[in-house]
C-alpha cells in the first residue's frame, strides 16, 4: 500500500527573514536541499566561508619572479595575486578605487604598476596609488590610504600554497591546517626537493553548487558507479593487473585505505595502503597513457635500477587531500573549486611538474618524466571527472524537486566500532564512509553561524 | 626489426617520444604562410571534402569510420593555451595517441559514460578551408574553422575555433597524421568537454 508523506513546514527563517536556522537545515545525517539551491545562502557563504576562513588562492610557482601577477578570485571577489617589487606576495582587489573598474584584465603577466583603463589612475603593485591624471582638478592630495587598492589583509603560504582570509581572528594558516599538513608534506616530498611547478590545467565548468564538488572530494562510495566507464576503459587490456582505482570494486571497506577527518573542514582519503610499496608500485597501476611504453623502455636502458623510481614520479599519488572550502590535492593535481553562482562552479585541475631540485636526475630525464606526467594527469579529468560533473549537474537538477527536501549522508553513522576518534582529535573511517561530509558540514555550520569581523587592508 | 616496428599502436605506445613531440611542435609552428597556400582548386577541394567527411562521421557517431581517416600512429591535440605551447610541459585539454583515442571511443560505448548518456547531438559547420604546402611533397597542412552546435542536457551550446590537420597523401588515399584543435576559449573553464572535436 502506498503511504502519503505529509509535506512539513518550510525551514524556519532567522536574521530578519533572509536566512535559516542552520541546525535545522543541516542535521547529523541529512542536509536540506536549500543549502545547494538558495541564492541567499550562497550570498552568505561568500562572506562567511569565502572570506572568513582560509581560501586557497594560488601556487607560488605561478608568480616566480618579482612583479609577476595572476588574476584569481576569492569567492566572487576579483583579485590580482602579485609578487610585488619587494618580493612580497599580495592579494590585491582587482578594483580601481576611483569608480570600481577592474584594473587588470589579463590572466597573468609581469607589471610594476597597474593603470586603470578608465580614467588612468595609476597604482604600484604594492597597491599604493602612484598618481592620477590632472591632479589639480582635485581639492585633496590623495595621500589618504582610502585611495590605495584594497587588499586581502592576511595572505600566508604553506610550502608554496598561497591562502588568504579577510578574518583578522583566523588562526595562523599553519595552525588552521593542523594535521592535514602531514599528508600535504608527504605529497610534496615525494617530488625531488619537495617541489612542484604548476603547468596549465584541465578547466571544467559545471552547472551546480560548489559544495557538490567538495562533498565529492573524499567520497569513496561513488567510485565504482560514477566512474564505471573509466574503470572499464582503464582495464580493457589489463587482465589480472587491475589498473587505477579498481580496488574499489570488491568490498572497498575491508581494504586498508581509509578516510581521515583532521578538523576545520579538512579531510584526507589515503589509498596508499592499497598499493604495494615498492619501486614501480605506482607506475604499475597506471593505465595506458601516450608514450608510456617508449619511455619505460628508455628509462630501463638509461637508468637501470633507478628506472622505476623515476617512472613513479609520473605516476599518480593515490591520495585526496582536501582543505575546506576550495582546495584538493589528488594524484599530481592541485584542484581548485571556484563558486560562480549558487548553481555554477568552476573546477580547475592544475597540473604539476617536477624540477631537478637536487640536480641528481638530469635535464633529459626530468623532461621525459614531465612529458609522461602531463599525459597521466590528463587521464582522470578526461575519463573520470566528466562523469562526476555530469552527476553534480543532475543533483542540482534533482534538487529542484521542492517537496523532496533532504539529501542523506549517513553512511557509516551509528555502526559500532566503524568510526574511530584518535588522540590528535582526528577521525578515521572506512573509505566509503560519509563521515567526512558530516564533519565538514559541522565546520560549514560553525562558519555560517559565526559573526566574523571581516576586514580589508590598504597601504598606509 | 625494432620493437617500434612490431608494435600495434592500438595496444602500446612506442611512437610518442621526445622526437615526436619536437617534430609535432615544429610541424605546427609557422605553417600558415601565404607563400605556401595551395591554389589548385581540385587539390583544395580534395582536402575540404576530407575535413567535411570527418565532421559528418563525428556528427553521426561513426567512430570506427572516423578513426580510419587517421594514420596508425596519429596525434589528436587540443591545447589549453591559445599559442598551443609545449605539450611536454603543459597540460592539454586533450593530447591523445591512437590508443587513447580508442579509449575514448571505448568509454563512450560502455553505456556508463554519464557525461554522454544520452549522447550529445552535434552539427558541425566547417569553413574557410585553406591548404598549405610543407617541406615534404606528400604532406599538406590544412586549416579550417569550425563551429560545433552541441545539444546536450536541455540546451544547445556552441564550441568553436579552428583546426590544423597534417595530412599525408598516399596515392589516392589521404591519412591524417595529426590534428590540432584550437578552441577559442581553450584556456577557460569548459562545460562537459566530452565529445570529439
Ligand atoms: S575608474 Fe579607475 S580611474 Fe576612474
Ligand atoms: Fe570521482
Amino acid at each position: 500500500m502506498t503511504r502519503l508523506e505529509r509535506i512539513g513546514a518550510a525551514p524556519r527563517r532567522i536574521d530578519g527573514g533572509a536566512l535559516y536556522d542552520w541546525d535545522e537545515l543541516v542535521q547529523e545525517e541529512r542536509a536540506h536541499r536549500l543549502i545547494y539551491t538558495d541564492p541567499a545562502i550562497f550570498t552568505h557563504e561568500m562572506t562567511h566561508v569565502f572570506g572568513a576562513t582560509w581560501t586557497y588562492l594560488a601556487h607560488e610557482s605561478e608568480i616566480p619572479n618579482d612583479n609577476d601577477f595572476i588574476t584569481r578570485r576569492m569567492g566572487l571577489r576579483p583579485l590580482i595575486i602579485v609578487r610585488d617589487s619587494n618580493g612580497q606576495i599580495r592579494a590585491l582587489y582587482n578594483r580601481c578605487t576611483h569608480r570600481g573598474t577592474t584594473l587588470c584584465r589579463w590572466d597573468k603577466g609581469n607589471a610594476k604598476s597597474f593603470q586603470c583603463p578608465y580614467h588612468g589612475w595609476n597604482f604600484l603593485n604594492t597597491g599604493k596609488l602612484r598618481g592620477v591624471p590632472w591632479p589639480d582638478g582635485y581639492a585633496c592630495d590623495f595621500r589618504e590610504a582610502k585611495y590605495n587598492i584594497a587588499q586581502v589583509p592576511r595572505v600566508e603560504s604553506y610550502r608554496g600554497f598561497i591562502f588568504g582570509t579577510l578574518n583578522p581572528d583566523a588562526l595562523p594558516l599553519v595552525e588552521h591546517l593542523g594535521p592535514i599538513t602531514k599528508p600535504i608534506d608527504e605529497w610534496l616530498d615525494r617530488n625531488p626537493g619537495g617541489k612542484v611547478v604548476v603547468c596549465e590545467a584541465n578547466r571544467i565548468k559545471y552547472k551546480g553548487n560548489w559544495k557538490l564538488a567538495y562533498d565529492n572530494s573524499c567520497d569513496g562510495y561513488h567510485v565504482v558507479y560514477s566512474h564505471r566507464s573509466l574503470l572499464e576503459t582503464e582495464n580493457r587490456f589489463a587482465g589480472d593487473n587491475a589498473k587505477g582505482m579498481s580496488y574499489y570494486r570488491n568490498s572497498p571497506d575491508s581494504l586498508p585505505m581509509y578516510m581521515r577527518y583532521t578538523g576545520h573542514g579538512n579531510h584526507f582519503k589515503d589509498k596508499r595502503p592499497n598499493v604495494e610499496k615498492r619501486s614501480g608500485g605506482l607506475w604499475a597501476m597506471e593505465s595506458a597513457h601516450p608514450g608510456m611504453e617508449h619511455y619505460e623502455e628508455k628509462f630501463k636502458q638509461r637508468h637501470g635500477e633507478r628506472a622505476f623510481d623515476l617512472l613513479d614520479l609520473a605516476g599518480s599519488e593515490p591520495v585526496n587531500i582536501n582543505v575546506f572550502p576550495n582546495f584538493s590535492l589528488l594524484g599530481n593535481h592541485i584542484q581548485v573549486f571556484e563558486p560562480i553562482s549558487v548553481g555554477e562552479t568552476n573546477a580547475i585541475w592544475y597540473g604539476t611538474m617536477i624540477v631537478d631540485a637536487n640536480g641528481d636526475i638530469g635535464e633529459e630525464a626530468v623532461n621525459d618524466i614531465n612529458a609522461l606526467r602531463m599525459r597521466t594527469q590528463e587521464g582522470f579529468p578526461n575519463f573520470g571527472e566528466v562523469d562526476d560533473v555530469a552527476n553534480f549537474e543532475q543533483i542540482q537538477r534533482g534538487l529542484d524537486a521542492l517537496e523532496d527536501e533532504w539529501v542523506y549522508m549517513h553512511r557509516g553513522l551509528g555502526i559500532p566500532d566503524r568510526i574511530k576518534t584518535h588522540e590528535d582529535g582526528s577521525i578515521t573511517a572506512p573509505a566509503t564512509d560519509e563521515a567526512f561530509m558530516r564533519e565538514h558540514f559541522k565546520e560549514w555550520k560553525r562558519l555560517m553561524k559565526a559573526r566574523p569581523n571581516l576586514a580589508i587592508q590598504r597601504e598606509p | 626489426m625494432s620493437i617500434q616496428a612490431q608494435s600495434d599502436p592500438s595496444k602500446s605506445s612506442y611512437y610518442v617520444s621526445d622526437a615526436l613531440y619536437r617534430e609535432l611542435i615544429a610541424n605546427f609552428s609557422d605553417w600558415q604562410r601565404d607563400d605556401r597556400v595551395v591554389t589548385d582548386v581540385a587539390e583544395r577541394d580534395r582536402f575540404r571534402m576530407l575535413i567535411e567527411r570527418e565532421a559528418r562521421l563525428l556528427d553521426q557517431l561513426r567512430y570506427e569510420d572516423w578513426i580510419a581517416l587517421y594514420a596508425p600512429e596519429c596525434i589528436y591535440w587540443v591545447p589549453s593555451t591559445p599559442n598551443a605551447g609545449d605539450p611536454r610541459r603543459e597540460i592539454a585539454v586533450m593530447f591523445d595517441d591512437r590508443r587513447r583515442l580508442e579509449d575514448r571511443i571505448y568509454r563512450l560505448r560502455t553505456g556508463f559514460a554519464w557525461s554522454q548518456a544520452p549522447a550529445s547531438r552535434t552539427v558541425r559547420l566547417i569553413s574557410n578551408v585553406e591548404v598549405f604546402a610543407t617541406d615534404r611533397d606528400a604532406v599538406r597542412m590544412v586549416r579550417s574553422n569550425f563551429l560545433i552546435s552541441e545539444f546536450w542536457g536541455d540546451e544547445t551550446r556552441i564550441l568553436t575555433g579552428w583546426a590544423g590537420h597534417r595530412v599525408m597523401q598516399n596515392g589516392d588515399r589521404c591519412e591524417i597524421q595529426a590534428k590540432q584543435v584550437n578552441l577559442i576559449d581553450c584556456d577557460q573553464c569548459i562545460r562537459n568537454p566530452s565529445i570529439f572535436l
